[in-house]
């Protein structure tokens, strides 16, 4: 049904456009740019910071353009003299609730406020600054997170974030009036809340109260010990956003530069966490089909199926709190991060002879979760932590900039090996459904001998931004060990952001369905929309990284991870087979039932 | 100017035992719900809240929208400082919010009504629930498919604003929602609802008892009927009384004050202040200053800078918090004008206030931050001097 | 199950697992607790699968669904504008001696906590005061003292 057309004047400019498009959006397709701070694509519309205010003629009020659908014969001013004045008087309030120790923020130059600040030119504050000392105090109880109050503008983005994007509301808005601020349960530390340290609030908070805890001098610390040997791992999706700080326009892929970057900061070596990315593939895709034939043929009915992947901490951590019922179907496998760790302080220290002690790991990721990770108790079976430091893209890009790297003006560089070598399966981790498309992709081929029957084997159906992809495949031709998954239909479903998790834990849980294997992603759009990427966020900028990825992937000669010479290489020499005795001791791990409350 | 001396009506505490409440209901039903619209839009009859919308077109409003399920909303969370006539209505006439209610339901095909009293008022809940009890069998009896509910806030001014009041009962924090979609269209539940204050359903029901033309009769163009007002301050005789709308204030300080009337507010905290020598040229009623009925006085022994304090620091807890410009400017005039008496800041500053407050009154998202400007300009611009020494 | 667990299972059988039975269910919880524990909060958002983040933000907005620990009778006295004139102060000042509490905070034995409230609706009667869910309006000094001393009686 074609939708009814309005019609009206947006400073003098006609304009027509579908019913219910609102004045910001009209604006915007005439390129008048009003400034917004509640506002944010992702998310509900809340209409509270009101610095997005038009005047409408007739009208006795200004309209929150966020929140005002057009009407017919509407005539708007975006920048009326009463437009001007509510709007300075909105943002130097603002100002005068926050904190503005500009130059300590670590959202220094990334901060909405801010911008806005410099283009209105406040000279003196008119207002009393209104800062409390509550405030001011910050929160760095999380390894992932960390919350300074006194820089927070009330705008809800990260409470909406927490609760419609990823159905966890560790974040609320508490009390009324001039008490009424943004916390945790109880106010209590984040770290003790129900937090899967995800970072989205991160990526949508305006201004400084919610940054990463970052580790860059710890990092230039390791770097700077002529006793320690720094090793540097970079996840998938870090190399499709990271020029989106760096002055480079967003889905260019910067891989290369990257790992020039990296070794010109001083970095021992520079291999990658696609390597284990296709080992990931291989262990989770034997547990698979090791699930599938106990319990298809063993009839052992204790196998818990589907199995769900692992590779997100924050998705592992959510259904730690949220399902613990459904923790077994978790796959055993680490992340391939932690995978990484693990090898580098045991096989990797030993081939390169050089102390595991005297090895320091250092994580390029997408996310704030795999901070987390990091610290669990559970990934040190190396004998040492396995992964020592993670930093997200923004980290990196600021120590890059600390560097005083053009980074615009490197020339591509490669990997070190062993260890660097990856496929284009595992690039594609870094998107939604990219675990599920690598995974098949190697099963496929285990079982029947043949490639993926879909066209450059790239699997569609598990692709896009849908919340909850299904799909199935009928394997047919079974290598004669696998014939007893001869005629069966695989159903998988892959779901990214914990919203949608949600919403396929509870059809996993009410029974009705019949899959065999899911993926989730805690962020929307998979780690390429990570809480460690780079901040603005959108739908259309998480699609452009995804073409990226999947570029990178077309890119690649090789784009099986069962076909990664590395990965066989260490099998042959370390790991002997999936799932064997050393890949059990290193490369797997299992789960902690957390309270939900 | 259009206006009526100072005249007390008894309609709305007064009880016809020819006519009950309930017989009202029996009475108005046999008309069709298009009729008793033209009679609501005949009498005039503006909302009793404060606002003051036509009534009948907010009636008419909801019966054209198409919902199996819509809502009549009575809203009772009174809590403008000054007021106090909800209550006893409550009180002692219930009855008549129940009939309107159920004529409303009729009116728009709504099954369902709600009263939403202030948590305040705690203590007469259970009288009120066996009043609703008894009204509700009788509706039955009478095969009427219309039941009241009564819900209780817990201590919120802005709840009294109809969206917050909304979210209120969806059970969420009490934020007012952005306009539109008026509540007509998507109120509670987001449902079209018709949201009265106490006041008005009892002047529907009264209206359908005694037709429009006898409450047309009283008060003036503008503003048809009487009103309930909510008398306190300094005066001998606090306490409720209904009056005809469109009198001068200076009938009203007549009957009212102590002799030594200073200043009157008019329409509670977020209402305007009327010096003494506006009293002769300020008319009560929607063409004049309307009111949601608080009439408070202060005699000369007042400070008004005291006055304005306690509304601004009443504004600054009750503020929901979730707009800019209500939850920090009413921090900002609180502190503001304690600076200006400290001498902290110059007495200019009220100036720079003045305009943060014309700010407000335009960008604010609901009724509480828009109306702060009204206490806050009409106390500085008459009052000045006692706010600054 | 804690009685505060049992009290919430009753109160969510009557009113619904909805959103919408939020505030009555916490209303109910107050009624029997004078406030909201960390427990009872926890308790309310498992029954209607909310966080406890989120019901604790939700019954924080309202003054009277209170998350701090409350004594066993809650006085309010109004302090708005008419009361204010009417001499809320020296009520608020004999209630603190007669109970060596300051406002905000709960008498030693924990019957009582003072506490102070926008316009409770009884501007021509003030001032005005609540003792949990009773009016009590043109109180003087002496007469607050003396109908908190009943309530004293009353509480065990």
């Amino acid at each position: 049904m074609s939708k009814y057309m309005v019609n009206l004047k947006i400073n003098n400019t006609p304009i027509q456009v579908e019913e219910g498009t609102t004045i910001l959006e009209a604006a915007k397709l005439l390129n008048f740019r009003i400034p917004t701070l509640c506002n944010h694509p992702d998310l509900s519309v809340a209409g509270n910071c009101r610095v997005c205010v038009v005047e409408v003629k007739g009208a006795k009020l200004l309209a929150a353009s966020c929140a005002t659908p057009v009407s017919e014969g509407m005539d708007v001013n975006t920048n009326s003299e009463k437009v001007r004045i509510a709007r300075k008087h909105i943002i130097e309030l603002l100002l005068s609730e926050h904190n503005v120790d500009c130059t300590k923020c670590f959202k220094n130059g990334h901060c909405e406020l801010q911008e806005l600040a410099s283009e209105y030119r406040f000279g003196d504050h008119i207002f009393i600054d209104l800062v409390k000392d509550r405030d001011k105090v910050r929160d760095i109880s999380s390894p992932s997170i960390s919350r300074d109050a006194s820089k927070c503008i009330r705008c809800q983005r990260c409470v909406r974030t927490c609760d419609e994007l990823q159905s966890v509301s560790a974040l609320a808005v508490v009390n009324k009036g001039d008490h009424q601020y943004i916390t945790t349960f109880l106010n209590k530390p984040l770290n003790d809340v129900v937090c899967t340290n995800c970072g989205q609030c991160i990526n949508r908070c305006p201004t400084g109260a919610l940054y990463e805890r970052n580790y860059i001098e710890d990092v230039w610390q390791a770097i700077y010990d002529p006793n320690k040997f720094v090793v540097v791992e970079t996840a998938p999706a870090t190399r499709v956003a990271l020029g989106e700080d760096l002055g480079i326009e967003t889905g260019v892929r910067v891989t290369g530069k990257m790992v020039s970057a990296l070794r010109k900061m001083g970095f021992n070596k520079v291999l990658d966490t696609d390597f284990t990315a296709d080992l990931t593939i291989m262990e989770e895709g034997t547990e698979l089909l090791t699930r599938l034939k106990k319990a298809l043929v063993d009839k052992d009915d204790t196998v818990k199926l589907p199995l769900m992947t692992s590779c997100s901490p924050g998705w592992v951590k959510y259904q730690e709190h949220m399902y613990p019922e459904l923790i077994d179907n978790l796959s055993s496998c680490k992340s391939p991060q932690q995978m990484f760790g693990a090898l580098a302080k045991t096989y990797y220290a030993d081939k390169i002879n050089i102390k595991a002690e005297n090895m320091v790991v250092v994580s390029i990721m997408p996310c704030t979760a795999k901070k987390f990770e990091c610290n669990r108790p559970e990934m040190r079976d190396s004998g040492f932590k396995d992964v020592d430091y993670v930093l997200t893209t923004r980290e990196l890009a600021m120590m890059i900039k600390q560097a005083g790297i053009e980074f615009d003006k490197l020339e591509d560089e490669s990997y070190d090996s062993i260890l660097g070598e990856s496929t284009g399966a595992a690039v594609i981790f870094g998107t939604t459904g990219g675990v599920m498309e690598a995974a098949l992709r190697t099963a496929y081929e285990i079982i029947t001998g043949n490639e993926v029957p879909f066209t450059n084997l790239n699997i569609q159906p598990v692709r896009g931004m849908e919340g909850v992809k299904e799909a199935s495949i009928k394997i047919k031709n079974t290598k004669p060990e696998w014939n007893f998954l001869e005629g069966v239909e695989l159903n998988v479903a892959v779901a990214h952001g914990l919203a949608n998790a949600k919403q396929l834990m509870d059809a996993v849980k009410s029974g009705k369905t019949n899959y065999h294997f899911i993926e989730v992603m805690g962020c929307p759009g998979g780690c390429i929309g990570g809480g460690g990427q780079p901040i603005p966020t959108s739908a259309e900028i998480r699609k452009r990284r995804a073409d990226a990825i999947y570029a990178e992937d077309m890119g690649k000669t090789i784009r099986k991870s069962h076909e990664n010479p590395e990965v066989a290489e260490v099998y042959k020499e370390y790991l002997t087979h999936p799932l064997g005795h050393k890949s059990h001791e290193l490369l797997h791990t299992h789960y902690k039932v957390r309270k939900r409350y | 100017m259009d206006q009526k001396p100072l005249k007390k009506i008894d309609i709305i505490f007064g009880w016809d035992d020819k006519c009950t409440p309930i017989q009202v209901v029996e009475k108005t039903i046999k008309k069709t719900p298009e009729n008793i619209i033209l009679d609501m839009i005949d009498s005039g009859l503006k909302g009793r809240g404060g606002a003051g919308f036509p009534t009948g077109l907010k009636w008419k409003f909801c019966r054209n929208e198409e919902s199996e399920v819509k809502y009549v909303i009575c809203n009772a969370d009174e809590g403008e400082p000054g007021t106090f006539k909800d209550r006893e209505i409550l009180d002692k006439v219930p009855e008549k919010i129940f009939a309107g209610m159920t004529i409303c339901g009729y009116v728009i095909g709504a099954r369902e009504g709600y009263i939403y009293v202030r948590g305040e008022y705690n203590f007469m809940l259970k009288t009120l629930q066996q009043k609703i009890d008894i009204f509700n069998q009788q509706l039955h009896d009478m095969k009427v498919d219309f039941h009241v509910f009564l819900r209780s806030g817990s201590g919120a001014y802005v709840c009294g604003e109809e969206s917050a009041l909304f979210e209120s009962m969806e059970g969420k924090r009490g934020e007012p929602r952005n306009k539109p979609p008026y509540p007509t269209v998507a109120g509670y539940n987001n449902k079209p609802t018709v949201i009265n204050n106490v006041e008005t359903l009892v002047y529907t029901s009264e209206i359908c008892r005694m037709g429009p033309e006898q409450f047309k009769a009283l008060g003036t163009n503008d503003s048809r009927g009487s009103k309930v007002f909510s008398v306190s301050g300094d005066t001998p005789i606090a306490g409720i009384y209904e009056l005809e709308l469109g009198m001068p204030l200076r009938d009203f300080v007549d009957e009212f004050g102590d002799g030594d009337t200073k200043a009157i507010q008019v329409g509670g905290a977020s209402g305007h202040c009327v010096p003494r020598k506006k009293f002769n040229d300020t008319i009560i009623g929607f063409e004049g200053i309307p009111t949601g009925g608080s009439m408070m006085i202060f005699n000369s022994s007042r400070s008004m800078y005291n006055v304005l304090h306690d509304y601004l620091e009443f504004f600054t807890e009750e503020s929901c918090g979730q707009c800019t410009p209500c939850r920090i400017g009413c921090q900002q005039l609180l502190k503001g004008i304690e600076a200006v008496k400290k001498g902290e800041r110059p007495p200019t500053y009220l100036d720079d206030l003045k305009r943060l407050t014309a700010t407000m009154k335009i960008a604010a998202k609901c009724g509480l931050g828009q109306s702060v400007a009204n206490p806050f300009t009409s106390i500085v611009d008459n009052f000045r001097e006692e706010i600054i020494y | 199950m804690t009685t505060t667990e049992v009290l919430i299972h009753d109160l969510v059988e009557k009113h619904g697992k909805s959103r919408n039975a939020l505030m009555p269910v916490l209303q109910g919880v107050v009624a029997c607790e004078k406030f909201l524990s960390e427990e009872a909060m926890i308790a309310v958002a498992r029954e209607l699968d909310l966080s406890a983040a989120d019901v604790y933000g939700t019954a924080s907005f309202y003054t009277f669904l209170d998350t701090k620990p409350r004594g066993k009778n809650i006085v309010r006295v109004c302090k708005t504008i008419s009361c204010h004139m009417q001499g809320k102060d020296a009520i608020i000042k004999a209630i603190e001696n007669h109970l060596m509490v300051k406002v905000g905070e709960t008498s030693p034995d924990k019957k009582f906590t003072l506490l102070t409230a926008n316009c409770l609706g009884w501007c021509h009667k003030g001032p005005v005061m609540l003792i949990n869910d009773e009016v009590f309006p043109s109180v003087t000094p002496e007469k607050a003292i003396e109908i908190i001393e009943e309530f004293a009686k009353k509480t065990i």
